[in-house]
């Protein structure tokens, strides 16, 4: 009995800290960025201005919910909880500590790429079912550039899959016991750090809702929660895609003197703010630029890393 | 696992009758990644857990992603849903009710006579895929692989812009 309760203490535990990490992201990004572009950012309410998370809540949750009478009621409704969904339900495959995780399956890696892939469709059904025409623009953008970066995700994480000889991310982790992957790997972590930026929409590949040009693109008609909600998928996403990062290629939870939770975290945090301060650094790239080089420079870059690692592995093995 | 399988199953027939009947192209797709994501769930109690995530990675993630953005790029409209519409009367499926229906029959002809067929190999992981792909059906992989880049070519050849007085912006 108490070993089902403890399983549902973690499944809870492992599935609301995203929640809050995402509202406590929102605060960090502010604060971070005002600092990397020597301005205050928000530090009026409460301490360290930490209240705003509170604040932005109370907002974001009483704000007018508001459908607009063009739209596609059901899917405009549908397509938020979509990006939340599937990025909670890579979460459950990702290995915390050797003890607390969800699960582990077997295809860890793949379902996690398979949630990625479906968490394209909320962001291209937002565009389509708005009804209008920044925001279909935004979503025909968003599924040409995450359809094409995921190609390069998925053959990116193939060189550490070949490593550790299995989808398990569980079993990826502790392959890495005398090497971190980063070293051998370092050029699909390269891809899939690129790639990663691209599914999660960030800036400098936010051209999806490029705010100079498509007003705020795909999500132009929504607001209240169901704009909150693509806020949240957002973080949820940079999140799930830190924790990836450390899983594949920087060990885990592996690492000395601390224990392995406090690891997990520090390596965590220490990604989740790289995301933040390519955000203040880098400019945003034109549209076909990001599809030539995806297509020109990310795929046989990676498919050559592919090749090398196999070579590799078949030569030091015989 | 049998209750997962008969509703997983159930859940793809019903999604499978509303693409065809639904009239508006979106929503058929829709209810077509749920029906994709169900089969996906078949495999995965029958015990291939890989083909499971490729159904899901490359069938709903991929492909109707393309068609999703054809059907935005081509931004049909009310007037595409009332033909649609149109074309839905029953005249229109009955003959190829008639024909599934005896394929139907046949199906049920075989199952309840051979018994043996229905049975699934167990545990179908990633090396019996990997092994049974690069050594039996080697060839098959080839050919797609031919055809694949048949297609490539052919969409470079229509995508590629033709040289002109304009700017060539190439960054």
């Amino acid at each position: 009995m108490t070993d089902v309760l403890l399983q549902v203490a973690v499944i809870l535990g492992v599935l609301n800290a995203p929640l809050i990490l995402a509202a406590l992201l929102i605060w960090l990004e502010r604060r971070f960025l005002a600092l990397l572009q020597d301005r205050y950012g928000p530090n009026r309410v409460g301490p360290l201005g930490l209240g705003i998370v509170l604040a932005d809540m109370i907002k974001i949750f009483t704000k007018e919910d508001w459908v607009p009478p063009f739209a596609d009621r059901a899917v405009f409704t549908l397509a938020p909880a979509v990006i939340v969904i599937t990025g909670l339900m890579s979460v459950a495959v990702i290995p915390i500590t050797e003890t607390i995780g969800v699960t582990d399956l077997n295809i860890g890696l793949l379902f996690f790429l398979a949630m990625s892939s479906m968490g394209v469709y909320s962001v291209v059904l937002a565009g389509w079912a708005s009804n209008n025409k920044y925001a279909l623009l935004g979503g025909l953008r968003a599924s040409a550039q995450m359809v094409s970066y995921e190609v390069f995700m998925g053959l990116s994480l193939m060189g550490v899959v070949l490593m550790a000889g299995s989808f398990s991310l569980r079993d990826i982790v502790a392959a890495q016991q005398d090497i971190w992957f980063i070293v051998p790997q370092f050029l699909g972590f390269v891809i899939f750090f690129i790639a990663g930026l691209a599914e999660t929409h960030r800036l400098p590949f936010d051209l999806p809702e490029a705010e100079a040009e498509l007003v705020a693109g795909f999500h132009s008609e929504y607001s209240g929660m169901k704009f909150g909600m693509f806020f949240v998928g957002e973080y949820v996403g940079v999140t799930v895609i830190a924790a990836m990062i450390v899983t594949l290629f920087f060990g885990g939870w592996m690492g000395p003197v601390l224990p392995g939770i406090v690891w997990f975290g520090l390596k965590l945090l220490f990604f989740i703010l790289i995301f933040i301060l390519l955000r203040a650094a880098l400019p945003r790239p034109r549209f076909d630029q990001l599809m030539a080089f995806g297509w020109k420079v990310l795929l046989p870059l990676s498919l050559l890393n592919l090749v090398v690692t196999a070579g590799a592995l078949l030569l030091w093995k015989a | 696992m049998t209750l997962i399988y008969y509703l997983a199953a159930a859940v793809a027939v019903i999604s499978t009758a509303m693409v065809i009947t639904r009239s508006n192209a979106v929503h058929a797709l829709l209810y077509m990644i749920v029906s994709l994501l169900s089969l996906a769930l078949i495999f995965f109690t029958l015990g291939a857990p890989f083909v499971a995530a490729l159904e899901v990675i490359i069938y709903a993630g991929a492909i109707v992603v393309l068609f999703v953005f054809v059907i935005m790029m081509l931004n049909l409209g009310a007037e595409a849903t009332a033909r649609e519409r149109r074309w839905l009367q029953p005249k229109a499926w009955i003959g190829p009710a008639i024909l599934t229906a005896i394929l139907f029959a046949e199906f049920l002809v075989v199952v309840a006579t051979e018994p043996a067929a229905t049975g699934a190999p167990a545990g179908v992981g990633v090396k019996r895929v990997g092994a049974a792909l690069y050594g039996r059906y080697v060839l098959g992989v080839e050919l797609a692989a031919m055809l694949l880049l048949a297609g490539l070519v052919g969409a470079f050849h229509l995508g590629r812009r033709v040289p002109s007085g304009d700017e060539e912006d190439e960054s």
